[in-house]
């Protein structure tokens, strides 16, 4: 037995087909020499994967109000420590600090890559 | 328990979702987490740390690209094994489970290949932070498609004599997921150099 469905069942393969030529635009982003395209086509077409996979195969936005909160209050935790973290870790240096040894890595990084 | 007998998560419905759904989303939150402090450290450490970009470069492109190719095609199988199992058609949503525990069967032999090929260049989880953030992502993603393609086998195989019907839709949404959670770490770690 199973539970009476509680959701419509849109046309699957077309999503799929969808997520699939989204891909395909992801990698042929990645192929750009242009950063602004790199990240659009890999970060913004993420994103619509996402939120692709998860309304229409999760069918969130079908279940109780209160799933779609927990799952964005999750999100919001996620948001707030890479907020409170993010400025020591991206920066080597502030006001009364200097991270001396992120600053050598980096230059020691960067010399030893080749150049693009 | 008499062989017609309900587990509680089965039948309970005290939050207008069964429970067995209830918890799946329960575990899905905390997994949100888990990815989610991960990703954030990464991404961080990556905005902080220009001369991952060299480590980065690489990746193979085209074996994470196939891997979502992969995983996406998996995920409409869980979708259509979850159609099935609503319309009570246990043996065909059984077909679709296996399919999709196939998807993630592919998926880690592709991941198994690229790892030999990068361990075999030097590339280890000690080479460096963006290496460690790769096999550990990676990794517990990994972990993740593993631990999902065996319960679907598990549930594939109670589905196939029109049992638990219910839990197909459950193992479905852990699967999408983990199918979330790869479309992101496939731009992080193999796209952006």
């Amino acid at each position: 037995m199973t539970t009476e469905s509680h959701v419509h069942h849109p046309n699957y393969v077309k999503i799929w087909a969808i997520l699939v030529a989204l891909l395909i635009v992801s990698v042929l982003g990645s192929l750009s020499s242009i950063r602004g395209v790199i990240l659009v086509a890999a970060f913004g077409v993420a994103i619509v994967k996402a939120y692709l996979v998860a309304k229409n195969f999760m069918h969130v936005t079908v279940e109780k109000r209160w799933v779609p909160y927990l799952l964005v209050v999750m999100i919001a935790f996620v948001v707030i420590l890479f907020a409170g973290v993010a400025p020591d870790v991206m920066r080597h240096d502030g006001l009364h600090w200097s991270n001396d040894a992120a600053k050598q890595t980096v230059e020691t990084g960067m010399k030893a890559a080749p150049k693009q | 328990m008499s062989a017609t007998a309900k587990p509680i998560a089965n039948t309970r419905s005290v939050t207008g979702i069964p429970t067995a759904r209830l918890i799946t989303w329960w575990v899905i939150a905390s997994e949100i987490v888990i990815f989610g402090g991960l990703l954030a450290a990464y991404l961080m450490h990556r905005l902080g740390h220009p001369e991952w970009a060299a480590s980065a470069s690489h990746t193979n492109t085209w074996a994470g690209a196939f891997n979502t190719f992969v995983l996406l095609t998996s995920s409409l199988c869980a979708v259509l094994a979850h159609k099935a199992a609503d319309a009570l058609d246990g043996p065909r949503a059984a077909r679709l489970l296996r399919l999709t525990a196939l998807g993630g069967v592919i998926f880690l032999t592709v991941k198994g290949f690229e790892w030999t090929t990068d361990i075999r260049e030097g590339f280890v989880i000690s080479s460096g932070g963006f290496w460690s953030y790769y096999y550990t992502l990676a990794g517990l993603h990994g972990l993740h498609v593993l631990a999902g393609a065996v319960i679907m086998l598990i549930v594939a195989s109670d589905a196939a004599k029109n049992r638990e019907l219910q839990r197909v839709e459950c193992i479905g949404l852990y699967w999408h997921f983990v199918d979330i959670v790869w479309i992101f770490l496939f731009p992080l770690l193999y796209i952006a150099r």
